[in-house]
């Protein structure tokens, strides 16, 4: 054995005991800075973090719309408030140059969004009411778990419920529209929460129009029976009623409005005329006034 | 010689002075009968109405205050918001002693460019022209009161405060039930029927865009005024879009755009349009005649005539609309005319006429 080959040997070993060394040590390090967070954490509620060690060092929390930069002893307990883990999502934590992942849930339902459509639709429709609920816990998170809505539509004294189960955070229902027309509370609730919105059930077109015609001091005033729609809801007042009269001097029109469920106009006086009466598409019947009657 | 010309300067200009100041008590007698007519409307351009009543012949049948308003209007109507901008003058017939002038008058008015035809008669008196001014029969009516069943839509929109689910109310439900595309020279004509099918009155609107053979598109346009832009429930209103210089031939497609909106609204005023016509004017056109009654209490200041022209199958062939320079007072008839054109004449079978208003500020 050579002195060189000696030295060489040496060498080995020095660096070899080295290297053991500072693998000792990183994993001395590793295990005493190990950051213990649980997996999922209720949004609001706070954490406690513990640590070990000895000194200070900069504490960093990064998560959806919050970011926190702290300087903590190390060895005592780190304490983050229920203010700053509101959002629900994963939050990032960075101790001495290690860090943990943790999620913030959503907590128990306590608000709705709540989507009615549309704000007016006809009476006596089958599925053309929908409801769509979006429920949030108290830090406006979607809450993710499912949960039970009930969807609730009362119109003229009926009510009408169906019960939805969330999924990812969103219920929807579609219900038919009562027979009657009037305004329909449309509930949506889940826990605490309710909402209310307001969907007018409005009449349909008319399904027919019945007129009669008399003599009038400035001519002849035609007046229709009261107007309903086939459910036998009136239609709304304001609804043009078009009435026309020909006869020799040319043809006469009123647009009159419905008020009060009957529409009525002023013709001009004729000796030989053929009244007839309209709205929209649908048309009523017809007079012959002959000779003023 | 020096002082001379100071004197005369100084004297010169007293002359101007006073012949700047000192007006004749009669002006320039008409001397001819279209010079008769042309003198009446260069003082009525002038809003001299005073200056204008002195070429009138029958001074005792007509009230100065009564010829005034029927050519400065009044109650807000659209001749009040209008002045005379041409005066175009035609002998029809002439004899020693009387003639007859036909007066074309082209006023500017709010709402563009208006036109009337006045057929006048012009009499010799002595030796200069008269105009004998026709009579206006003012709508009288008499005090009374219109009961009225106030019928109104308003609207409560969604708030700031409201949450962002909470749904607003929803504009009306429109729709084009006719449309056709019309050639009219190197022009293309948009027309058709829009209806309100809600239960609500909306605002509405029609816009058209042009698609060419390559796909690009040639115009956008809307129907601006020829449209009743408010439509109670179940209304339908005609609407016509124009493009000019843009012909058919090169037109591939229509993309129709309706628009709606929830506004509020008044069901009043109701206006009748009575003993509606097409007749043939003294210049060989067709028009389409009638009268509007005011059937509400309240006056309309300016009532606009759109009318709707159909052919056998129920087409829309034509729409054309007009202004009526006078307001609708309540139950007083006013008769109004909307041009026809000739090439659609022929194939109108049926017509409709529907009225726009517009009123001005009313204290409730």
């Amino acid at each position: 054995m050579t002195k060189g080959s000696i030295e060489v040997k040496v060498k080995f070993g020095g660096m070899m005991a080295i290297a053991l060394l500072l693998m000792c040590c990183f994993a001395i390090a590793t295990h005493a800075a190990e950051i213990n967070v649980p997996a999922t954490v209720p949004a609001g509620s706070g954490l406690t973090i513990p640590s070990s060690g000895s000194g200070s060092a900069t504490l960093y929390v990064a998560g959806p719309g919050t970011a926190i930069k702290r300087t903590v002893q190390l060895g005592r307990e780190i304490r983050l408030g229920a203010d700053e883990l509101q959002n629900a999502g994963r939050y990032v934590v960075s101790l001495d140059g290690n860090t943990a992942t943790f999620f913030v849930t959503a907590g128990p339902v306590q608000s709705i969004a709540f989507l009615a459509r549309p704000s007016r639709v006809p009476a006596d429709t089958p599925n053309v009411i929908t409801g769509t609920a979006f429920v949030f816990d108290k830090y406006q998170n979607l809450v993710l778990q499912p949960q039970p809505v009930k969807f609730e539509l009362t119109a003229n004294g009926q009510t009408t419920s169906r019960t939805e189960t969330t999924k990812n955070g969103v219920a929807f229902a579609k219900l038919d529209s009562s027979k009657k027309q009037g305004p329909a509370q449309f509930v949506a609730s889940s826990g605490p929460a309710s909402v209310r919105r307001v969907v007018q059930e409005v009449a349909s077109d008319p399904c027919s129009i019945r007129m009669t015609a008399v003599r009038d001091k400035n001519g002849i005033l035609a007046r229709t029976d009261p107007i309903h729609d086939c459910a036998g809801n009136p239609v709304s007042d304001g609804t043009i009623v078009t009435f026309t009269s020909t006869d020799a001097k040319g043809k006469s029109t009123v647009d009159a409005r419905i008020r009060q469920g009957i529409a009525e106009a002023e013709l001009p006086a004729s000796n030989d005329a053929t009244i007839s009466v309209a709205s929209g598409v649908v048309v009523g019947n017809e007079i012959q006034w002959r000779g003023g009657q | 010689m020096k002082r001379a010309l100071p004197i005369l300067i100084i004297v010169l200009t007293a002359v101007l002075i006073a012949m700047a100041t000192i007006q004749p008590n009669e002006l320039t007698p008409a001397t001819s009968p279209d010079g008769a007519v042309r003198a009446l409307f260069d003082h009525v351009k002038a809003r001299d109405y005073k200056g204008a009543f002195a070429y009138v012949a029958n001074s005792g049948d007509t009230e100065e205050q009564a010829f005034a308003a029927d050519l400065a209007g009044r109650d807000g109507s659209l001749r009040t918001y209008s002045s005379l901008e041409q005066a175009d003058t035609k002998v029809l017939h002439a004899s020693d002693n009387e003639a007859l002038v036909r007066a074309t008058l082209q006023y500017a008015t709010a709402v563009g460019a208006f036109y009337d035809t006045r057929d006048l008669k012009v009499v010799r008196e002595g030796d200069r022209w008269k105009v004998e001014w026709p009579v206006v029969q003012e709508a009288n009516v008499p005090p009374q009161v219109i009961q009225e069943n106030y019928l109104r839509w308003d609207v409560i929109t969604r708030g700031s405060n409201d949450d962002w689910g909470a749904q607003n109310v929803e504009a009306p439900r429109v729709r084009i039930i006719s449309m056709n595309a019309i050639a009219q020279g190197a022009n293309t004509i948009i027309v058709g029927e829009i209806e309100n099918e809600d239960t609500v009155p909306g605002f509405v609107s029609v816009g058209a865009t042009l698609i060419g053979k390559n796909g690009d598109v040639l115009g956008e346009e809307t129907s601006f005024d020829k449209i009743s832009h408010t439509l109670l429930p179940k209304e339908i209103s005609p609407f016509r879009i124009d493009f000019p210089k843009t012909p058919l031939a090169t037109v591939k497609s229509v993309r129709m755009t309706p628009n709606s909106m929830l506004v509020p609204a008044s069901a009043d005023p109701v206006i009748g349009v009575v003993h509606q016509r097409v007749e043939t004017d003294s210049r060989g056109r067709h028009v389409l005649k009638g009268e509007l009654i005011n059937e509400s209490g309240v006056t309309v200041n300016i009532p606009h005539v759109l009318a709707t022209y159909y052919d056998g199958a129920g087409k829309v062939i034509w729409v054309s609309d007009g202004y009526v320079d006078n307001a609708l007072l309540p139950q007083a008839p006013v008769p109004f005319a909307v041009d026809l054109r000739d090439d659609p004449a022929s194939n109108v079978h049926n017509y409709r006429v529907t009225v726009n208003e517009y009123m001005l500020q009313q204290d409730e």
